[in-house]
């Protein structure tokens, strides 16, 4: 009477049957019925994905890579092969080079800066202690807000007659009516706060993960050993967290190249276009003014590739000191 | 500074820390107070009050339009995502099939994918569907972005489950499909709250989505028409409109993230563990 329970494991690994089961009658005879609908029933249940994959994922690849290599204007739509013009044309635009800069310039820094925050934040907080719960959740509701929301609130508190003007305007700055959004640093370095604000909880949570799966009896041996505080963090802590920092570097750098809503609600590229970031350029190709899906979607490959260089990069860093 | 950090007593790393949490809620609430609050050049010039939310109201297609075009699109999205998850996890984890590795890694791959390289052909494609500038369109895009995360979210889930369950379920009788409704669901029930709270905030929140999909302006989602309402009045920002914009769209999302709290760490936390 075990054959149904049976049944059911060998739907997984069919080959494990002895010789009885490649025996068609003998097949039959135990229940076969079941095992047979069940592996295609596998499908059946995987097909919603399957077509979600297919339609809004696998053609929209395989269409952007065509349009890159076509004359594909945002009205007039495909008007046929003209590769490798739009590559060509791509990083030749006006603002390509000055793009990139700025997107790695302000990738680096919020990086450092959010990584840095987020790791203070989680050292402060790793103990558990309805103190430091409260904190976590006070850290962590700014994460709740969309990156549109965030930056719509703090463009309310960077304009001209708003709080950061008159704080400055105490500290001697200003005449209590500066833009923070009107020269090209204070510019970025605005984003960057709003960036910090909105993600340092959320990068805290994925270090903290890290920090919990350090055994307490690996701080016991080095304080027996007698380590100071510093060298406990730097020997043993910081080596054990590596691959949650790895983590977090990863999605914080992908996530800053690609920076788009920030600085499209706050700066709008801004001043004189000195904080145009990649994805900014790709959408003005496409959307605003040169209507050009055709380099837009090349300029979006360069992107996409140039992703994956960096991060098969930081992987491959991450792998070699490993060992 | 770690040693000097342990030595300081523990009221002053009290005050120190609670200092650095205000860092994190003192804009939020600055946003609520400064909504109501009178300030030249807004709706609410004297005294306090809810001009601004007033103006917000009557902005163009009306608040209650955006809000409402904004919960169909996170509504839907929240349905496709619960729906394709839950079937796709279910045979991922308790299936075996030809294709299914090659299938999941695909599935994941979405996240790899920048957002505007995949939505300038989305744009072009939603039009060939008859799509263009609709909701629906707009939501299952969202879904299709919710997907790496709900799927490994839910095969998680499922592989987490005891197989004696699913087992003892199919020894009663029961086919696939009713041990997954009748059983299953029940005790995946906890991934099934995070990926729908997680799909929720994303197609709340999204920006650039309707952005370039959403050209009618009478279809945009909230955000957008907040984000719009700034530059009306006579090339003026109005900032009064801006934070009650603000606060409409920024009060949902706190009250789900502090009710479902624990789901929300849990779901940052698994998808770190795994990631």
């Amino acid at each position: 009477m075990t054959a149904p329970v049976e049944d059911g494991r060998t739907a997984v690994q069919p080959s494990i049957r002895g010789p009885a089961a490649s025996d068609p009658a003998a097949k039959r005879w135990r229940a076969p019925r079941r095992r047979i609908s069940h592996r295609n029933q596998g499908w059946i249940y995987a097909a919603p994905t399957a077509l979600f994959v297919t339609v809004f994922f696998i053609v929209p690849v395989l269409l952007v890579v065509q349009m890159s290599l076509s004359d594909w204007s945002l009205f007039a739509g495909n008007r046929g092969f003209n590769a490798p013009e739009n590559y060509v044309d791509a990083v030749r635009t006006r603002l390509f080079w000055p793009a990139v800069g700025f997107t790695v310039k302000y990738t680096v820094i919020t990086t450092v800066i959010l990584i840095g925050v987020a790791l203070g934040m989680a050292l402060l907080v790793q103990e558990a202690s309805r103190w430091n719960s409260l904190l976590r959740t006070a850290f962590l509701v700014p994460s709740a807000l969309g990156l549109a929301a965030a930056s719509l609130l703090f463009y309310a508190l960077y304009a001209p007659s708003g709080p950061f003007a008159g704080l400055l305007a105490l500290v001697g700055f200003g005449n209590g009516s500066v833009s923070l959004l009107g020269t090209p640093n204070s510019a970025l370095w605005s984003t960057v706060a709003v960036i910090v604000w909105r993600f340092a909880g959320f990068y805290m949570l994925l270090l903290l993960v890290g920090l919990q799966g350090i055994p307490a009896d690996v701080y016991e041996a080095a304080r027996v050993d007698g380590a100071g505080r510093w060298q406990i963090f730097r020997h043993v802590t910081l080596p054990l967290l590596k691959s949650s920092l790895a983590l977090c570097t990863i999605l914080c750098v992908t996530g800053s190249l690609l920076a788009f809503e920030q600085f499209y609600i706050l700066t709008r590229g801004g001043p004189d276009n000195t904080t145009v970031t990649i994805v900014q350029l790709v959408y003005n190709v496409a959307f605003q003014g040169r209507n050009d899906l055709g380099v837009a979607a090349a300029l979006s490959l360069v992107v996409l590739l140039g992703l994956i260089i960096i991060n098969a990069a930081q992987l491959r860093a991450l792998r070699d000191k490993e060992r | 500074m770690l040693a000097l950090w342990r030595n300081l007593a523990v009221p002053t790393q009290r005050v120190l820390t609670g200092g650095l949490a205000l860092i994190f809620l003192v804009p939020l609430v600055w946003a609520a107070v400064a909504s109501v609050a009178p300030q030249p050049g807004t709706a609410q010039t004297e005294g306090w009050g809810l001009d601004n939310y007033a103006r917000l109201a009557g902005y163009q297609a009306g608040l209650t339009r955006y809000i409402l075009n904004s919960l169909l699109i996170s509504g839907m999205t929240v349905v496709f995502t619960l729906v394709v998850s839950l079937f796709g996890g279910y045979a991922f984890a308790m299936f075996s099939f030809r294709g299914k590795n090659v299938l999941f890694i695909t599935t994941l791959a979405i996240l790899m994918v920048p957002y505007a390289t995949l939505l300038i052909p989305l744009y072009v494609l939603l039009n060939g569907l008859g799509l263009q500038d609709s909701l629906i369109g707009l939501a299952l895009v969202l879904t299709m972005f919710q997907l790496p995360f709900a799927t490994f979210m839910m095969r998680i889930s499922f592989e987490s489950v005891p197989r004696e369950l699913a087992e003892s379920a199919y020894v009663d009788g029961c086919g696939t499909f009713q041990a997954l409704t009748r059983v299953l669901v029940p005790a995946v029930k906890p991934g099934l709250i995070t990926v729908g709270l997680f799909a929720f905030l994303a197609a709340w929140n999204d920006f650039i989505a309707p952005l370039i999909l959403i050209n009618n302006p009478d279809k945009v989602p909230l955000p957008l028409a907040v984000a719009n309402i700034r530059g009306q009045v006579m090339g003026v920002v109005d900032y009064g409109a801006t934070e009650a914009g603000v606060v409409v769209l920024a009060v949902p999302c706190i009250i789900l993230f502090l009710i479902l709290q624990r789901h929300y760490v849990r779901g940052f936390m698994s998808g770190a563990l795994k990631g």
